[in-house]
C-alpha cells in the first residue's frame, strides 16, 4: 500500500507540527465537530427550557447565559471556520493542482489561533459565562453585565485573526499556485466560492477586531465610546457590530453554495447550467454583503433615510442569491440524477435556502420588520440560512468528500436516512418558529406567555429529531474508518482534479502534476472505467 | 357606559386580530409578500420534485444537449425578480413612511424603560407601570426614553415596535382601532428580566380614558411639572427674559430651525433639547458661549422627559394653568 | 514531462509572499479604518473637546517620533537596495534601533500623559482643574487604544526586521531580498499608519 497524507508520520507530534494542508484540515475538523456539539449542547438546554412557557428548567441568568454561549460557539467557532477551514483547506490546491496552500506555515498558525481562542471562550463560558448574546449590544454589555464580557472577547478577537490568516493564505493561493491551463473561469465553483468567502474574511473580520478592542476598553476603563453619559453612542456599536456580522453571514453560506454547485452537477452528471453567472453572482453576494448592514437597526432609532437605503440595498442582495437557486434547478433538467447522500444534503439545502431567503424579503420591508424584528421570526430566518442552509451543505461536503479524505465509504442507507432525519427535523424545529414571530413571542426570553406554548412545544419536539440527524453520522463514519469498504480515487465518477488523485491523497497531492485543458465542470455521463468503486 | 371586561387579544395568528391603524396595512403587505413567496416555494419544490422524478437515473428520457446557460432565460430571472424585489420596497416604504411620521395632534405619553420594566406618564400627569390605557380612534405618540441599556417597546397587536435607547429620544405613533387588552413587550435584550418586561395595552373609548385619566391619583401634568423644574434647576435664572445672562430665549423655540456655531443648523426637537439639557457643550447655538452647567445625573429620564415636553409647549414663562395642561 | 510538482507559483506574476503581505495589508486598513471612523465620529461630534485635548498631546515628541519612523523607514529601503548583505544587515539594525527609540519616546510620553491625568476613566482630567470639555475624554481614549496598536504593530515589525538582520549577516537564504522585500513593506506600511495618526492625535486645534 503506498503512503497516504495519513500515514506519513504517525507521531502526534507529526500532526501538531505538519504543515500539510490536508492534516491541518483535519486538525480543524476534529477541533469544529466538539465546539459544533457543545453549542449543540447549548440548544438542547435551550430547547428544553422552552418546551414549557413557565422556564423552570433555568433562571432567566443561566439561561441567558446558555443562548449566548450558542450563539458565540455555533458562529465563531464552528460556522464561520466549517466548510472554509476544513474543505476548503483540503480541497483548495487539489482543486487547483497545486501541492499545498501558498502560505503553510500561516495555515498552521490559523489553526493554533483558532484553538487559542476557542480556548478563551471555553474558560470565560467554565468560569460562568457572558449573558449579554452574542450580539454583545452596548451598554448593556459594557456597562451592564455581570459576566465574562472582556474574556469572551479576547477569544472572539483571537479566532478572528484565525478568520484573517486563513482568508489571506487562499487569495493568495488561488492568485498564485493554479496549475497550467487552469484559468479563472476554469476553476470550480468551491474554489471561486472560498474565494468570494476569503476576501470577507479579510476585509470584514479586521472591524469585528476594532470593535471587541473599543468593547474591551469600555468596560474596562469607562472610556465613553459608547456610554450616551460621556457623549458616546449605543448605536455606534451597532454600526460597528453589523458591518462584520452581516458579511459574516455570507461567510457561512457562500461556501456552502460552493459545495452544493459541486455535488449537484456530480450527481446529475451533467455540467452546471450558467457557470459563469453563478461565478459572479458569488461575487455580487460578498461585494453587496457590506453594504446592507443597516437592515439589522431598522426599530433602533436610525435616521428614516438610512433605514430606506439599507431596504432597497437588501432587496438586491437577494438577486444573485436567487439566480444561484435557479441555476441549481436548471441543472437537474436532463440530467441522471442519483440520490446518494450528498445529494440529499445538497437538495435539502437548495429547498432549505430558498425558504429562508424569502422570509428575508419579509426582513427586508421595512414595516414587516418593525413588527418582526427581535422576534422568533428573526431567529427562523436565520436558522433556515445556516443551519438548514450552510450545516446541511457541511453535511452534504462532509459525505461527499469522505472517501477521498479517508479512503473509506460509509455506509450509504444510514447515511441516507440521517439526512431525511436532519431534514425533517430541521422543518418541525424551527418552522414554528416562524408562526412564534408572526403572533410576536419576542427573542430571548427564558420564559413566555402561556399562549406560545403549543409552537414551542412542537419546536423542542422537533430538536429531537434534528439531534438525531446530526448524531447518527458520528456513528457510520467513525465505523467507516475502520470497517468501510475502501475507495478508490473516483468513487461518484465525478470532475475535478481532486478526484484524479488517489483516495486519500500522497502527501504530496499528485503524483503527475495535472495540467487543465477542458472546460471545467464538464459532466459528461462516466465511461464504466472511470467508475472506480 | 362600558361594563363589558376587557378580554386579551385573541392568541394564534394575530393576522386578522390587528388593532391599529397601521396593522391593516402591514398585515396586507404581509399576506401578499406569503402568497408571492409561497408561490414561488411551491413553485420551484413543484419543479424540483418534477425533475427528479422525470431525470432519475435509469429512466428512459431524452438527455441529449443539456443546455449550459441561456442567454434569455438568464437575463428574465435575473430582471423579473430585481422588479418584483423593487416593487416590494417601494410599496414597504411608503406604509413606512406612514409609521414614521405621527399627525400632529397625536396625543403625547412619555415612556421611560428601565431595567426591568416600563414607566408611563399620561399629559395629564397620571403614571401607569408595565400598563397603557389609550383612547380609540386617537393619535397617540410615544416619547421613548431609556434609564439604562436598550429596550425596545413591542405591542404585536399592533404591529409596531421601538427601541428606547439611553441619550437618545425616539417616537412611535399609533392609532387603536379596536377596544380590549393587547400584549406589550420589550423586545430587546435588557438583562436578567427581559422577558419580566410584560404588561399590557388597554384600549378605551375616548369616553371612558377621559374618566380613567380623571380617576388617577391627582397630580400635576408633564407640561406643569416640566415647568416646576423649570424654575426649580434653576433654568429661568438664565433663560428667563430678565436675566443678565447671554442665554438663548427658550419660548417658541421648539420646532424651529437654529444655527449652529459650527454652520450646520438643526431643527429644535425633543432629542436636541434633551441634548443641550444633559450635554450642552455639544451643538451650540451660533452667538452663544458654551457655559451652560451639565445636568447629566442630576435629572432622571422622567424629569428629563417633564422638561422637554414643557420647553415643546412652548415655555410660556408665567403660565396659566391652562397652558399648562 | 514535469514530475516536480509546482510548489513555486505557476500562475499569477506575484510571489505568494509578496501576495500575502499586500492581502494582510488590506486587512489592516480595515482595522484601522474602523477605528477611524470611529474617531472621526468623535471628531465631528465634538470639535471643540477633540482640539482641546489634542493640544495635551506632546507635539514635540511627536514630531520626535515621526523624524524617528520616517528614517527608519529610509534605512529599511536602503537595506532592500544594499550592494552587500553586511550593509544590509547593519540598515536593518538601524532600523530595529531607530524603532526601539520611537518606542522610548512613546513610553516618555505615555508616563507624561500618566502624570498629568490624561487616562481615561474616572480619573481623567485635563489639566486646568476645571470639567474638562466633551469629547476630551473620548479623544484620549482613542489617543491610547490608537497609539497602543500601532506600537504593537512596531514591536513586531522590530522583531521580524531583527531576525532578517542577524539571517542576512549569515546569508541564510530565507532572510534573502524576497523576504526582506515584504517585511520592508510591512514596516512601510506601519509608518504610514503613523503618518495618518500623527495629524490626527498631535496636530488638532494647534495653530501654527
Amino acid at each position: 500500500m503506498t503512503t497516504s497524507y495519513l500515514t506519513d508520520g504517525l507521531t502526534l507530534r507529526s500532526w501538531l507540527t505538519t504543515h500539510d494542508h490536508k492534516r491541518i484540515a483535519i486538525l480543524y475538523a476534529i477541533a469544529i465537530t466538539f465546539f459544533f456539539f457543545v453549542g449543540g449542547a447549548a440548544a438542547t438546554l435551550i430547547r428544553l427550557q422552552l418546551a414549557s412557557p413557565d422556564g423552570a428548567l433555568m433562571g432567566p441568568d443561566s439561561y441567558n447565559k446558555v443562548f449566548t454561549a450558542h450563539g458565540v460557539v455555533m458562529v465563531w467557532l464552528f460556522l464561520i471556520p466549517s466548510i472554509p477551514s476544513v474543505m476548503g483547506n483540503f480541497m483548495l490546491p487539489l482543486m487547483i493542482g497545486a501541492r499545498d496552500l501558498a502560505l503553510p506555515r500561516i495555515n498552521l498558525l490559523s489553526w493554533y489561533l483558532y484553538l487559542f481562542g476557542g480556548a478563551f471562550t471555553l474558560v470565560a463560558l467554565f468560569f460562568g459565562g457572558v449573558d449579554t448574546g452574542w450580539t454583545f449590544y452596548t451598554p448593556y454589555a459594557t456597562m451592564f453585565s455581570n459576566g465574562y464580557v472582556v474574556l469572551t472577547l479576547v477569544g472572539v478577537f483571537v479566532t478572528g485573526f484565525s478568520s484573517i490568516a486563513t482568508g489571506l493564505n487562499f487569495i493568495v493561493t488561488v492568485h498564485t499556485m493554479r496549475a497550467p491551463g487552469m484559468g479563472w473561469f476554469r476553476l470550480p465553483l468551491f474554489v471561486w466560492a472560498i474565494y468570494a468567502t476569503s476576501l470577507i474574511l479579510v476585509l470584514a473580520t479586521p472591524v469585528l477586531a476594532i470593535t471587541t478592542v473599543l468593547v474591551v476598553a469600555e468596560r474596562l476603563f469607562q472610556v465613553g465610546v459608547f456610554d450616551p453619559a460621556h457623549g458616546g453612542d449605543p448605536l455606534l456599536f451597532q454600526h460597528l457590530f453589523w458591518f462584520y456580522s452581516h458579511p459574516a453571514v455570507y461567510i457561512m453560506v457562500l461556501p456552502a453554495m460552493g459545495v452544493v454547485s459541486e455535488i449537484i452537477p456530480c450527481f446529475a452528471r451533467r455540467r452546471i447550467f450558467g457557470y459563469r453567472l453563478m461565478a459572479y453572482a458569488m461575487l455580487a453576494i460578498a461585494g453587496f454583503g457590506f453594504l446592507v448592514w443597516g437592515h439589522h437597526m431598522f426599530v433602533s432609532g436610525q435616521s428614516v433615510a438610512a433605514s430606506l437605503v439599507f431596504s432597497l440595498l437588501s432587496f438586491m442582495v437577494a438577486v444573485p442569491s436567487a439566480i444561484k437557486v435557479f441555476n441549481w434547478t436548471a441543472t437537474l433538467y436532463k440530467g441522471s440524477i442519483r440520490f446518494d447522500a450528498p445529494m440529499l444534503y445538497a437538495l435539502g439545502f437548495v429547498g432549505l435556502f430558498t425558504i429562508g431567503g424569502l422570509t428575508g424579503l419579509f426582513l427586508a420591508s421595512l414595516p414587516l420588520d418593525v413588527h418582526l424584528t427581535d422576534t422568533y421570526f428573526v431567529v427562523a430566518h436565520f436558522h433556515y440560512i445556516m443551519v438548514g442552509g450552510a450545516v446541511m451543505a457541511y453535511f452534504g461536503a462532509l459525505h461527499f468528500w469522505w472517501p477521498k479524505v479517508t479512503g473509506r465509504m460509509y455506509h450509504e442507507l444510514w447515511a441516507r436516512i440521517a439526512a431525511v432525519l436532519a431534514f425533517v427535523g430541521f422543518n418541525l424545529t424551527f418552522f414554528p418558529q416562524y408562526l412564534l414571530g408572526v403572533m410576536g413571542m419576542p427573542r430571548r426570553y427564558h420564559a413566555y406567555p402561556p399562549e406560545f406554548q403549543i409552537l414551542n412545544l412542537m419546536s423542542s419536539a422537533g430538536a429531537g429529531v434534528l439531534a438525531l440527524g446530526y448524531l447518527l453520522p458520528l456513528f457510520y463514519l467513525a465505523w467507516s474508518l475502520r470497517l468501510g469498504d475502501r475507495a478508490g480515487a473516483n468513487p461518484w465518477g465525478a470532475r475535478g482534479l481532486e478526484w484524479q488523485t488517489a483516495s486519500p491523497p500522497p502527501s504530496d497531492n499528485f503524483v503527475h502534476p495535472p495540467e487543465v485543458a477542458a472546460e471545467a465542470c464538464d459532466h459528461a455521463p462516466p465511461s464504466p472505467a472511470e467508475v472506480a468503486r | 357606559m362600558n361594563d363589558q371586561p376587557a378580554r386579551l387579544a385573541e392568541p394564534g395568528l394575530q393576522l386578522f386580530g390587528a388593532a391599529s391603524s397601521v396593522a391593516t396595512a402591514t398585515d396586507t403587505l404581509f399576506v401578499a409578500l406569503l402568497l408571492l413567496c409561497g408561490a414561488m416555494a411551491l413553485l420551484l419544490a413543484a419543479l424540483v420534485v418534477w425533475l427528479c422524478v422525470r431525470y432519475r437515473a435509469g429512466a428512459a428520457v431524452d438527455r441529449s444537449d443539456p443546455p449550459s446557460d441561456a442567454g434569455a432565460l438568464e437575463t428574465t430571472w435575473i430582471v423579473v425578480p430585481l422588479l418584483v424585489f423593487l416593487g416590494i420596497f417601494a410599496w414597504a416604504a411608503r406604509d413606512f413612511l406612514v409609521e414614521q411620521r405621527p399627525p400632529p395632534d397625536a396625543l403625547p405619553i412619555h415612556v421611560v424603560g428601565k431595567q426591568w420594566m416600563w414607566k408611563l406618564e399620561h399629559g395629564s400627569g397620571r403614571r401607569e407601570i408595565n400598563e397603557l390605557h389609550v383612547p380609540q380612534g386617537r393619535p397617540v405618540e410615544l416619547i421613548l426614553a431609556s434609564e439604562d441599556a436598550i429596550h425596545s417597546f413591542y405591542l404585536p397587536a399592533f404591529r409596531l415596535k421601538q427601541d428606547a435607547v439611553p441619550g437618545r429620544v425616539t417616537h412611535l405613533w399609533f392609532t387603536a382601532t379596536r377596544l380590549g387588552e393587547f400584549r406589550l413587550f420589550c423586545s430587546e435584550f435588557c438583562g436578567s428580566e427581559h422577558a419580566g418586561m410584560v404588561g399590557k395595552v388597554t384600549v378605551m373609548s375616548p369616553a371612558e380614558y377621559a374618566r380613567w385619566l380623571d380617576a388617577g391619583p391627582v397630580e400635576p401634568g408633564t407640561v406643569q411639572q416640566g415647568f416646576a423644574l423649570y424654575r426649580s434647576s434653576g433654568c429661568s435664572g438664565c433663560h428667563d427674559a430678565g436675566s443678565t445672562v447671554h442665554a438663548p430665549m427658550l419660548q417658541g423655540l421648539y420646532g424651529r430651525r437654529v444655527q449652529l456655531q459650527d454652520g450646520r443648523s438643526v431643527t429644535v426637537d425633543e432629542s436636541y433639547l434633551r441634548d443641550s439639557i444633559v450635554l450642552p457643550g455639544r451643538d451650540v447655538v451660533a452667538g452663544f458661549a458654551p457655559i451652560m452647567p451639565s445636568y447629566a445625573g442630576q435629572l432622571d429620564e422622567t424629569q428629563l422627559q417633564q422638561l422637554v415636553a414643557y420647553l415643546r409647549a412652548g415655555a410660556p414663562s408665567n403660565p396659566t394653568p391652562e397652558a399648562l395642561r | 514531462m514535469n514530475t516536480a510538482l509546482p510548489n513555486a507559483p505557476t500562475s499569477g506574476s506575484q510571489h505568494p509572499d509578496s501576495m500575502g503581505m499586500w492581502v494582510f495589508i488590506a486587512s489592516e486598513l480595515l482595522f484601522f479604518g474602523a477605528l477611524g471612523v470611529a474617531y472621526a465620529y468623535g471628531r465631528v461630534l465634538w470639535p471643540d473637546g477633540f482640539a482641546a485635548a489634542s493640544r495635551h498631546t506632546d507635539v514635540v515628541l511627536g514630531t520626535l517620533n515621526t523624524a524617528l519612523l520616517l528614517t527608519s523607514s529610509l534605512c529599511v529601503a536602503l537595506a532592500a537596495e544594499a550592494p552587500w548583505p553586511r550593509l544590509a544587515s547593519r540598515l536593518l539594525a538601524c532600523t530595529v534601533l531607530l524603532g526601539l527609540a520611537f518606542l522610548v519616546v512613546k513610553g516618555i510620553e505615555y508616563r507624561h500623559e500618566w502624570q498629568e491625568g490624561l487616562i481615561p476613566g474616572p480619573a481623567f482630567r485635563l489639566g486646568d482643574g476645571e470639567a474638562a470639555p466633551q469629547g476630551a475624554q473620548l479623544f484620549f481614549a482613542f489617543y491610547f487604544v490608537a497609539t497602543g496598536l500601532h506600537a504593537l504593530h512596531v514591536v513586531g515589525g522590530m522583531g521580524w526586521l531583527g531576525v532578517l538582520a542577524w539571517g542576512r549577516a549569515r546569508g541564510h537564504a530565507r532572510a534573502g531580498s524576497g523576504p526582506l522585500a515584504v517585511a520592508g513593506l510591512y514596516w512601510h506600511f506601519v509608518d504610514v499608519v503613523w503618518i495618518l495618526l500623527y495629524p490626527s492625535l498631535y496636530l488638532v486645534g494647534r495653530h501654527p
